[in-house]
């Protein structure tokens, strides 16, 4: 393979790095106690949930970061970061009061919010930094008796419902990155799904971080309510900028009777330019709980940007015959960094789990597979299924699998495949010999690769998933 | 069609074309004969491109374009094709999506437009029955877990779907049973055409039985020593190669 072409930017392709040109109330950098009940103060929370954030950042201070995860970066200065940044001009509720250039920046981004343009079928939750922007089909999903909005409204407007379900999920002491994000998490997206109800939209939200020097602290809470169901897409980018930012998010997902939540991730952040300078480092805890009988939690990630991720959304099957899905691709080029995957926790009787992971290495990138299958003395006649299977472009690229499985009942029933290929110069020659050319093929390859996963995803995100996949790979064979 | 001239190709520091010169013009069927080693898939490989392979001298003239200076994909488009000694296997890409993907490659290089799907899979179907496979192939994945005879139709199966001007079938009829045998040949002598040519590299000269050869070439250690007719292939599998060895050793 010649290594001509190894050598062009993946950078110069990422649409999304331009900056939004606005007036920002930026926190000065740095971490306390009074950062925290100024950020605490501008939602206007109520004091239960201060405490709770002070809680946090007390048990945060006597942590330290995970070391066990199989990537490399400069220590992080949290005194450096500043920790809310939101635009100045007010924007609750309605869109003629949103700063033009941010609609501009949606619109560019290719997720209208005026009213004539939005996308049909789809409501969409819009997170700007520090905070949501704007939450359209509003009014539809009100009548479904959906709740759908940022989280810090919902921290207003329902908050039993969060007092009863934050951190029901990801403790706030879970680990230093889920601890930081309990202390000071800013705005992110609220779901509820009545009893019974199919929720007559899909619901997405998009994080876009532009301001510079800031951490982009989300976070969701999904509650799926008895025999309900759900179909959330995420997506996210960022400008390009020379120093790394960091993205640490917490997700919680609570599925309870025959609730089902489908959540499907295009993660598209900024991966840093091709010599490793820049890009996100999303250091990520996501979770669903299936609490309830028959209850089902599917996690859907297409993984292709960020200078790292750490990440591992996972299940934890309580009900009985409750099913937990997680489907993967995950793409490092350059200088990327990955270490990804699930957990996958079996405590109720019958419940089932698949986990599906495709990652694929190119360029310097470094990426790691680590699940875990646990399977409690209480489940009984659990059974998991775990494939696992690695791309290798080139020969400056690494892939590792670390599979944990600890199983306490004998009654469980587990497979795992693992394989781990190289696009070979042959399959190469193959493919140009009947006249496609070698980057068709290399999509053509990787495609096929990562189809099992992208029949996962909602239609419109399959699309953009296939081309995501053709621009992060560009240049990396010749 | 295609004319070689003084060709000379080392892999590693390793001369292994010394010296081969050959014309194959439009409608002729040449047969390339010689011993494992000799380098007759060498030959094939040089001629569809592969980079390992280093052309130190000679030059290859495709209707009228110079071969050499063409990438891989740009010969395949402009109508050469190599029918694999060993096919390779390409897990999760689907057969049919891969012929439609080589096909409209092929189309988009000719600037007509793509064929749709519905139109591609009845054309395929008929292609299918001449060689001979079930459906069931172009929904698996190229090549993978295919029998080796499989995959010798799955390569005639992609020549008659890509129509190429000329074809190198490089050993399409080794370990194949006798059916399998007449099928592929039934799907070259069905192509056969008064603009079409056809280089086969085969050790057997049962084949052609099946399909008439215009020439019949020896390749011994880099170079074609002897050159004739079915004759030659005859005597070849009757006798094998030390005579024409001692040939070219008297000549010397
Ligand atoms: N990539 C390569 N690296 C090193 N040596 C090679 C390579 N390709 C071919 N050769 C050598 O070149 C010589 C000719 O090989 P080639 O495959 O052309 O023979 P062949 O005539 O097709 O033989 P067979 O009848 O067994 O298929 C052999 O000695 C082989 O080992
Ligand atoms: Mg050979």
């Amino acid at each position: 393979m010649s290594n001509e072409l190894i050598k062009k930017s993946i950078a110069e392709d990422y649409k999304y790095g331009f900056e939004t040109d606005i007036e920002q109330d930026t926190f000065p950098p740095g971490l306390d106690d009074d950062v925290i009940r100024a950020i605490s103060e501008i939602k206007k929370e109520p004091e239960w949930l201060l405490n709770w954030r002070l809680k946090a950042y007390h048990h945060w201070l006597n942590m330290s970061e995970p070391t066990w995860a199989n990537i490399k970066f400069n220590p992080i200065d949290y005194q450096s970061i500043s920790y809310y940044s939101a635009p100045k001009k007010k924007s609750a509720g309605s869109l003629d009061e949103i700063d033009p250039e941010i609609l501009e920046t949606y619109t560019k981004l290719g997720i209208p919010l005026d009213e004539q343009k939005m996308m049909e079928g789809i409501a969409v939750d819009a997170v700007f930094d520090s905070v949501s922007v704007a939450t359209t089909f509003k009014d539809t999903l009100k009548k479904a008796g959906v709740i759908f909005c940022p989280f810090s409204e919902a921290v207003t407007e329902h908050p039993e419902l969060v007092k009863k379900y934050l951190g029901s999920v990801v403790p706030a002491t879970d680990n230093y990155y889920a601890a930081l994000n309990s202390a000071v998490f800013s705005d992110g997206s609220f779901v509820y799904i009545p009893k019974g109800v199919r929720c007559p939209m899909e619901l997405s939200t998009y994080f876009r971080i532009n301001a510079a020097n800031t951490g982009q602290f989300e976070r969701t809470l999904i509650i799926a309510d008895d025999s309900s169901h759900v179909n959330y897409l995420e997506g996210c980018t960022a400008p390009m900028r020379d120093e790394n930012q960091l993205h640490a998010a917490v997700v919680e997902l609570v599925a309870l009777d025959n609730a089902e939540i489908k959540y499907s991730t295009v993660q598209n952040w900024y991966p840093g330019d091709k010599n490793g300078i820049g890009g996100i480092y999303n250091f990520v805890t996501k979770r669903g709980a299936c609490r309830g009988k028959k209850s089902k939690i599917s996690w859907t990630q297409v993984e292709t940007g960020s200078a790292i991720t750490w990440k591992y959304p996972s299940c934890i099957l309580q009900g009985d015959d409750s099913v937990g899905e997680f489907y993967s691709v995950a793409l490092t080029n350059n200088f990327q960094q990955a270490d990804t995957g699930t957990k996958m926790i079996h405590i109720g009787k019958n419940t089932r789990s698949i986990i599906i992971s495709k990652g694929i290495s190119a360029g310097k990138g470094q990426q790691t597979y680590r699940g875990e299958v646990k399977i409690m003395k209480s489940a009984e006649n659990a059974r998991n299924y775990s494939q696992c299977d690695s791309i290798l472009i080139g020969d400056e690229c690494g892939a590792h699998t670390f599979p944990y499985i600890d199983v306490r009942n004998p009654s469980a029933q587990m497979e795992h495949e693992a394989t781990t290929s190289n696009i070979g110069e042959d399959q190469l020659f193959y493919c140009n010999q009947r006249g496609i050319s070698t980057e068709d093929a290399v999509s053509l390859i990787v495609n096929g690769f990562c189809k099992d996963v992208f029949k996962e995803l909602p239609m419109e995100f399959a699309v953009e998933a296939q081309k995501l996949m053709e621009v992060s790979l560009e240049g990396a064979v010749g | 069609m295609i004319k070689i001239e003084n060709l000379y190709v080392s892999v590693e520091e390793k001369e292994i074309l010394k010296g081969i010169s050959l014309e194959v013009k439009p409608g002729e069927l040449h047969v390339i004969m010689g011993r494992n080693g000799s380098g007759k898939s060498t030959l094939a490989n040089v001629l569809a491109g592969k980079d390992k392979y280093k052309v130190t001298n000679g030059s290859i003239k495709f209707n009228g374009e110079n071969l050499l200076d063409m990438l891989p994909e740009n010969r395949a488009r402009a109508g050469l094709f190599l029918s694999f000694q060993y096919p390779v296997a390409i897990p999760g890409v689907n057969n049919m999506y891969f012929l439609k993907a080589a096909v409209n490659a092929v189309r988009k290089s000719r600037g007509e437009e793509e064929i749709d799907a519905v139109d591609f899979l009845s054309m395929i179907r008929e292609k299918l029955k001449m060689v001979d496979l079930d459906e069931s192939f172009i929904h698996r994945p190229v090549n993978d877990g295919f029998s080796g005879g499989e995959k010798k139709r799955n390569e005639i199966l992609q020549m008659i779907t890509l129509e190429p001007k000329l074809s190198i079938l490089d050993e399409t009829d080794s370990g194949l049973d006798i059916d399998a045998l007449k099928i592929v040949a039934k799907g070259v002598n069905d192509f056969r055409s008064p603009d079409r040519s056809f280089i086969l590299i085969t050790h057997y000269q049962r084949i052609l039985n099946y399909m008439k050869p215009d020439f019949v070439h020896i390749l011994m250690n880099g170079k074609i020593v002897k050159s004739g007719t079915m004759e030659l292939a005859k005597e070849v599998e009757k006798k094998g190669y030390s005579w024409i060895e001692e040939e070219v050793a008297e000549a010397a």
